[in-house]
């Protein structure tokens, strides 16, 4: 009994005791934090990277794809039609994609990933459409352009989204505004071959501002008046350009202000750049731009077509928002030569497959496996595919908890000072209470249970010191943010709205049983140097 | 105010039974007093820097229930560790306790702990309380200790009674919620004393307990020691430098060059 009122009474009169365990508190306060926010961004990127990534994904190894997914889809269906809930065919393919910037008409020119999908498919993912920019085509996507009423605030930040202006004009009114402005500069005459490309030809921030957009061009040649070489060059560029243009001109007039090409869908990325915390946009959906990409066949050709954006895709992933561009499927088959005349059937380079929910990933994915041969066809789960991302994530984590670890670990030796400390200066106390009949078992009992005690308040205060910053860490790096005049967690850079954390309470739980059981270890050694005290010699000792 | 005492003497006795065995082999004194505590033959030397340095040569002593002994001698000859080996804190080099009827020194660890707590109390000169405890828990101290956590709580008021009592009785019956550190000397020695008779101990084993305080507080202590022993027949073994303390008591021994000499 007197154990536990002394510990009690030594907690309570001990404050560098307390002192030694302030680093268990820290340390197991970090733990929670760190764990709890790198659970919520791994937590965060599987979903994102699931959501963009089907469940098992069946490849060709070559460009040119394989004929006739249905048939692929029949032999699956057979093989494990249990497991899948449906099947998509799409068409992956490197491409380049030029568009024309500014009133000079630079064109800019970028690698993309093409993908055509089947936009007829009522099932085509879900997880596509969501990241889709038009509350209507989040609902039911079309590759038509919308008339306008495209978000402005970023509709997967919560509140928390900075506004992007630009998108209030996107859509129709964006191109007819576009090509009146390029039919006002045509017939100023300056520009008539830019113009007559009815290319993307465009200052969309004169879009807003109309004055600024006419005299762009002049001003720039007059200020560039001592640089000769350039006005030279540019009516040879601008035919070049328009060349391709030559036969839509003479088949049939296009009429930009009421037309469009083909749809596309864009990541967010190729047609935006962050500047101070905004997304400016080189483009809108409403503009045109080119796409070049090889044709199916030996040796591929390039082929090129004008399409029109008509949304933007944001996944925020910024790996796949900068270098995705989906078109419809059954254009991209045409364009490529993917049909075969005679028959009608078309050939895609991949299938991409959604499985039931709760269908064991590896499982499928080795019965699919088994069907198609591998020198051909690659099956692979979206785990597979990125699962050195999600492995680096696991990997950090492992180790910020072992340096975290070894934090609290050296606080136990920090308590094991202090410990020793304590029975010193307890020396006589311990000496008196021997010669009151205590053993050594029970003077033991004192210190190891006063070891308990400090691991229990330390990690105790730890924990609710975790969980608290866990619980309120956006706030507190809005406030360091503030404090500081620098963002501590910077949208821009993290994709992320908000610091992702998701407490694990088994985790939390290892953490405080871990730090409990060190300060207890901490402990044992004092405990038992207090215990083999001779009572003499302690009741003696000044 | 004596209930209290003998209460605690009367459930220290029923313990003894065990011992009835064997005291009569131990005799009885000519008083016909039986003996309580016996030292027999006690040899004890320290070692300093390797060399041997005698303190106890061979220490004979009888003391009788309910008889109040006082040991004197200089510093240094060895008063002190004749009381630690008789309360079986230190072990000696040779030589035998025995405390009524039974041979204790060569008890295991476990039962010589449990002897010093229910048997033999102790006061020092320094009091010795312990610092982080108010006097009703020092008082109560020895108690917790022969209690487990359980068995503790189940007696826990009848132990606070008891302990308020013993308070009362060495003049401390307000001071039971202060702690030692907002005590005076004299207040602390009697809280020590309301510690050692609080589990009812057969002796009681005094160590200089006047040797801190000043004359007039000594003397006040070496009155409630000796109406201890008048009242409740408490038997007291007191080790002294202070010959006047000494007389008080009922016989006198001194312990000189570590043999004990009548004085």
């Amino acid at each position: 009994m007197y154990k536990y009122l002394l510990c009690w009474r030594y907690l309570r009169s001990r404050y560098i005791a307390l002192a030694s365990i302030v680093s268990v508190t820290l340390g197991v306060a970090t733990m929670i934090v760190v764990n709890a926010v790198m659970a919520g961004f791994a937590r965060e990127m599987q979903q994102r990277l699931h959501n963009i990534l089907s469940d098992v994904v069946l490849e060709s190894h070559s460009l040119e794809g394989f004929r006739d997914p249905e048939w692929h889809m029949e032999l699956m269906q057979r093989a494990a039609g249990d497991d899948i809930e449906r099947m998509v065919a799409a068409v992956h393919v490197p491409a380049m994609l030029s568009f024309q910037y500014g009133g000079r008409g630079e064109w800019i020119t970028r690698p993309v990933t093409l993908i055509g999908i089947d936009d007829e498919a009522p099932e085509q993912a879900a997880e596509f459409r969501q990241y889709l920019q038009h509350p209507q085509n989040r609902k039911q996507f079309s590759f038509r352009l919308r008339d306008g009423g495209y978000d402005v605030y970023d509709h997967q930040a919560q509140d928390r989204g900075t506004p992007r202006p630009e998108m209030r004009h996107a859509g129709w009114t964006h191109r007819r505004r576009m090509a009146e402005l390029r039919r006002a500069a045509a017939q100023f005459g300056r520009q008539s071959p830019d113009a007559s490309s009815q290319q993307g030809a465009h200052d969309h921030r004169a879009a807003e501002d109309e004055q600024s957009s006419t005299p762009s061009v002049p001003d720039d040649a007059e200020l560039r008046g001592g640089d000769t070489a350039r006005p030279a060059q540019r009516p040879s560029r601008a035919a070049r350009s328009a060349d391709p243009f030559a036969r839509g001109g003479t088949e049939r007039r296009f009429d930009p202000r009421t037309e469009q090409h083909t749809g596309l869908v864009m990541g967010i990325g190729l047609a935006s750049f962050r500047l101070e915390g905004t997304d400016r946009f080189l483009l809108l959906p409403g503009d045109d731009v080119r796409l070049t990409f090889p044709t199916a066949g030996t040796p591929p050709r390039a082929v090129d077509d004008t399409f029109t954006i008509v949304d933007f895709y944001e996944s925020k992933m910024s790996e796949y928002d900068s270098s995705l561009v989906f078109v419809p499927l059954r254009r991209l088959q045409e364009l490529r030569g993917m049909i075969e005349p005679e028959t009608g059937i078309g050939y895609v380079t991949s299938i991409q497959i959604k499985l039931k929910p709760g269908r064991e990933l590896n499982q499928v994915r080795d019965k699919l496996r088994a069907l198609f041969p591998p020198q051909l066809y690659s099956v692979s789960t979206w785990r597979d595919k990125q699962g050195a991302l999600l492995a680096a994530v696991h990997m950090e984590t492992a180790i910020l908890n072992v340096l975290l670890f070894l934090i609290i670990a050296v606080a136990g030796f920090g308590i094991l000072a202090i410990f020793f400390m304590i029975v010193v200066e307890k020396t006589r106390d311990i000496g008196i209470l021997k010669s009151l009949g205590a053993g050594g078992r029970g003077i033991m009992g004192i210190f190891l249970f006063y070891g308990l005690l400090l691991g229990l308040v330390g990690s105790g205060a730890g924990m609710v010191l975790g969980l608290a910053f866990t619980q309120n860490i956006n706030a507190i790096a809005d406030a360091l943010g503030r404090l500081t005049g620098r963002p501590v967690f910077d949208p821009d850079i993290y994709y992320f709205y908000e610091i992702p954390a998701l407490i694990e309470w088994p985790t939390v739980t290892w953490i405080v049983l871990g730090a409990l059981g060190i300060a207890a270890l901490a402990s044992v050694l004092p405990a038992r140097r207090a215990a083999r005290l001779h009572p003499v010699e302690a009741l003696r000792y000044e | 105010m004596s209930e209290a005492v003998r209460s605690t003497r009367s459930a220290a006795a029923s313990s003894h039974v065990e011992a009835a065995a064997s005291y009569r082999q131990t005799g009885r004194t000519a008083s016909g007093r039986r003996i309580q505590l016996e030292a027999r033959g006690l040899k004890k030397s320290y070692f300093k820097a390797g060399h041997e340095i005698p303190v106890l040569r061979g220490v004979n002593l009888t003391v009788q229930q309910g008889e109040f002994l006082a040991v004197i001698g200089q510093s240094g000859s060895g008063k002190s560790t004749l009381l630690h080996l008789l309360a079986t804190l230190d072990g000696a080099d040779a030589g035998e306790v025995w405390l009524d009827g039974m041979r204790i020194d060569n008890l295991p660890r476990r039962r010589r702990d449990a002897l010093r707590n229910r048997k033999l109390g102790m006061i020092f000169q320094f009091y010795h309380l312990l610092p982080e405890l108010t006097a009703l828990e020092n008082v109560l101290a020895p108690l917790m200790i022969a209690h487990g956590l359980w068995s503790w709580l189940r007696h826990r008021r009848s132990h606070v009674q008891n302990a308020r009592r013993l308070l009362e009785q060495v003049g401390l019956g307000q001071r039971w919620q202060h702690l030692p550190r907002e005590l005076s000397g004299g207040e602390m020695q009697r809280t020590a004393i309301a510690r050692a008779l609080a589990p009812g101990p057969a002796v009681l084993l005094a160590d200089e307990p006047t040797g801190n305080l000043d004359q007039h507080t000594g003397a006040e202590i070496m009155q409630l020691l000796r109406s201890l022993n008048r009242q409740h027949g408490l038997t007291i073994v007191m080790v002294t430098h202070d010959l006047a303390n000494a007389q008080q008591a009922h016989r006198v021994v001194r312990l000189v060059e570590g043999r004990i000499e009548s004085a």
